[in-house]
């Protein structure tokens, strides 16, 4: 289906991240938001705040971030889109629902602008030290899609596919954005709504009574109903069955469980999503995502210029990682490079994909900056020598 | 055996029996619910229960009511996203009292505080009974638990005057003796509009009375009938309820005031030309 045309701002803008964020959320549907005030994620829910009421949305501000990530699943459950904003310190509270969203597969959007850390950390520079949080934040096993945008015009595109992919797969979806993004004012282009595709709800058919709430369909998602239903159904963050009923044993955890990390796992080459350029015929790839991947432009483009034959992949969805690409890739080039904001979270990841095939350099910087290129450009010197 | 309760057809026949302990009065608060539901005679798919976790917690699980088992504390901001997307839903917050007010507490004041059209029935077993009996902000001065063994030490919160103040319309407290005076209390609850509290003090046996020599389930309820007064209008400051001490019982608040919708709308329509007033989203 298309998008609400009500909400659709289109034409040019000159807008930050946050901004960009908070109108792809509007054009993707989103009309219920919840949030807690935290740098440099607020301008989002400001947005959102000054917008919803000529879009007939609803914006509350709760008393935290624990309030504010499960206030957004009782509005998918009542037949909203719903999305949350937050940074680092609150994005630690909300991992107690982001658990819950993935049991109860309610189709949701986390948005973490990202920054200094641990704790307090740095509130108002850049980090992407929560990239490990988002993909393990919660407790127990499950999977979840992560986006991390590099620009104001893919903060709005791609929180627009943040909400298809949530609805596609039932999955509560991070949008990790960082401080860069967040706040950088650029070009941002709203196309007309007829032109911007909505993924709709996967609500069930079923007849009431004969309705199972986790009975999934072959790509192993299943059909969603709302409260207000004729359906009487349950659900609960406990392990449950088709019914969604708690069932307290190993079989039906398996059962659960199971079917909540393959539905990710299982359809991980039709989430994934990265950009390419020049990995065919390269010596060594430089493998980055979010604000890095700009400043890493700078580095390669460099190196070309001293005739260093270097790949450039930009992850855009983190999680799922785009393992079977970068295994293609690991089996021709000479080495990798992975600059990111911490001290090395998504290097572990592609350093076990590439199962020792070629070497992966790390460069890393603490946060509150993002890298000086030049060290970039050193490590690629490094990498091919 | 052949006659069918007039219950059953509001309850999960399939998930019977139910985990609680005999003599535990959470089938009491259950039972006195769904005839306080039948009285209303609302249609029950605009009904919502949310539960958080502990005994109180399973309620949702029972009812065959569209209902929501959370996580622990957290059922009325879930219910506050529920029903602001919906206001046509009748949200009822159905929890324990550790859920409530101790990790839930700080959404417990703020809802009220918003009057936030929910009803919110807190069964009150002075404590954690799914753990299995440790003190609980509820647990009056020198009752023994798991965590207090020589005795509780801390002041407990004398709840009808906690919603009372932060600006609760509606508060009540019955016991699971008073099952006329509940089920009458639940319908209330129920019809009130905006932020309705209802204490059910409830008898956990298993490990609160039998830890703190009031006996079992039915020695539990005896207590209740000696030592209940119904003292309707009084002020909540005077309801505090001290160890084996009185339970002062009633309807203690019943007043008006606007809903978080009412004044957001309100306030919408006067700062912006044509505003159309939110009436949710599905």
């Amino acid at each position: 289906m298309k998008a609400d045309s009500k909400g659709v701002l289109t034409g040019a803008h000159f807008i930050d991240g946050d901004y960009a964020c908070g109108e792809g959320a509007i054009a993707a549907g989103c009309r219920f938001a919840a949030g807690y005030p935290i740098t440099p994620s607020t301008e989002v829910v400001e947005r959102i705040a000054a917008r919803f009421p000529h879009c007939g949305g609803i914006f509350i501000q709760m008393e935290d971030e624990l309030a504010s990530s499960i206030a957004i699943l009782g509005a998918v459950w009542g037949g909203a889109k719903a999305m949350t904003v937050t940074s680092g310190p609150g994005f630690s509270l909300m991992m107690e629902h982001i658990g819950l969203a993935c049991m109860t597969e309610t189709p949701v959007v986390f948005v973490d602008v990202q920054r200094g850390g641990p704790s307090t950390g740095l509130p108002t520079l850049p980090a992407q030290a929560d990239m490990m949080q988002a993909r393990w934040g919660s407790h127990g096993d499950y999977e979840i899609i992560a986006l991390c945008p590099n620009s104001p015009q893919e903060c709005f595109d791609l929180t627009i596919h943040a909400f298809n992919l949530s609805e596609q797969y039932r999955v509560p979806v991070m949008f990790m954005m960082d401080e860069c993004v967040g706040h950088m004012t650029e070009r941002v282009v709203i196309p007309p709504a007829e032109e911007i595709n909505i993924y709709p709800r996967r609500y069930t058919t079923a007849k009431p009574g004969e309705y199972l709430p986790y009975l999934p369909d072959a790509d192993l998602v299943p059909p969603i109903a709302k409260a207000g239903d004729s359906y009487n159904f349950h659900i609960t963050g406990l392990t449950h069955n088709e019914k969604g009923y708690p069932v307290m044993n190993a079989e039906c955890q398996e059962k659960c469980v199971r079917r909540l990390v393959d539905k990710i796992r299982l359809n991980a080459d039709k989430i994934v999503k990265f950009e390419e350029e020049e990995t065919e015929d390269c010596d060594v790839v430089v493998v980055s995502y979010g604000i890095t991947s700009r400043v890493a432009l700078w580095a390669i483009q460099k190196a070309k210029e001293k005739g260093i034959k270097v790949g450039n992949l930009r992850l855009i969805t983190v999680w799922p990682f785009p393992e079977k690409r970068i295994k293609q890739i690991a089996e021709k080039v000479k080495a990798f490079v992975i600059p990111e904001i911490n001290y090395g979270q998504v290097y572990f990841e592609l350093e076990r994909v590439v199962g020792g095939k070629a070497p992966v350099h790390l460069v890393p910087h603490g946060g509150g900056a993002v890298h000086n290129p030049e060290v970039i450009y050193q490590k690629i010197l490094e990498a091919v020598k | 055996m052949s006659e069918r309760n007039i219950i059953e057809e509001y309850l999960r026949m399939d998930r019977i029996p139910h985990i609680w302990c005999p003599g535990c009065g959470l089938g009491t608060t259950v039972n006195c619910f769904i005839r306080a539901l039948q009285q209303t005679k609302l249609p029950l798919d605009n009904i919502s229960i949310v539960s958080g976790i502990g005994c109180t917690g399973r309620v949702a699980g029972y009812l065959k009511l569209n209902s929501f088992h959370t996580t622990h504390g957290r059922a009325i901001p879930f219910a506050i996203g529920l029903q602001l997307t919906n206001p046509k839903l009748k949200v009822v917050v159905y929890s324990g009292d550790g859920d409530l007010v101790s990790i839930g507490g700080n959404h417990f004041i703020q809802a009220a505080r918003r009057n936030m059209d929910l009803a919110i029935i807190c069964v009150n077993n002075f404590t954690y009974g799914m753990t299995g009996g440790q003190v609980a902000p509820t647990t009056p001065v020198d009752a023994v638990a798991t965590t207090t063994p020589y005795g509780n030490f801390e002041e407990p919160f004398n709840l009808p005057h906690l919603a009372d103040s932060v600006g609760a319309v509606y508060v009540a407290r019955w016991t699971t003796y008073h099952v006329m005076q509940l089920t009458r209390a639940m319908k209330e609850v129920i019809q009130k509009k905006g932020f309705s509290f209802l204490e059910i003090i409830s008898p956990c046996p298993t490990l609160y009375g039998r830890r703190n020599k009031i006996g079992d389930g039915l020695e539990m309820m005896k207590f209740y009938k000696e030592n209940s007064e119904i003292r309707n209008g009084a002020n909540t400051k005077d309801v505090a309820i001290g160890f084996k001490g009185p339970i002062i019982c009633g309807k203690f608040v019943d007043k008006e005031r606007p809903t978080f919708l009412e004044n957001m709308n309100q306030k919408l329509s006067e700062r912006i030309p044509n505003y159309k007033p939110y009436n949710g989203l599905v």
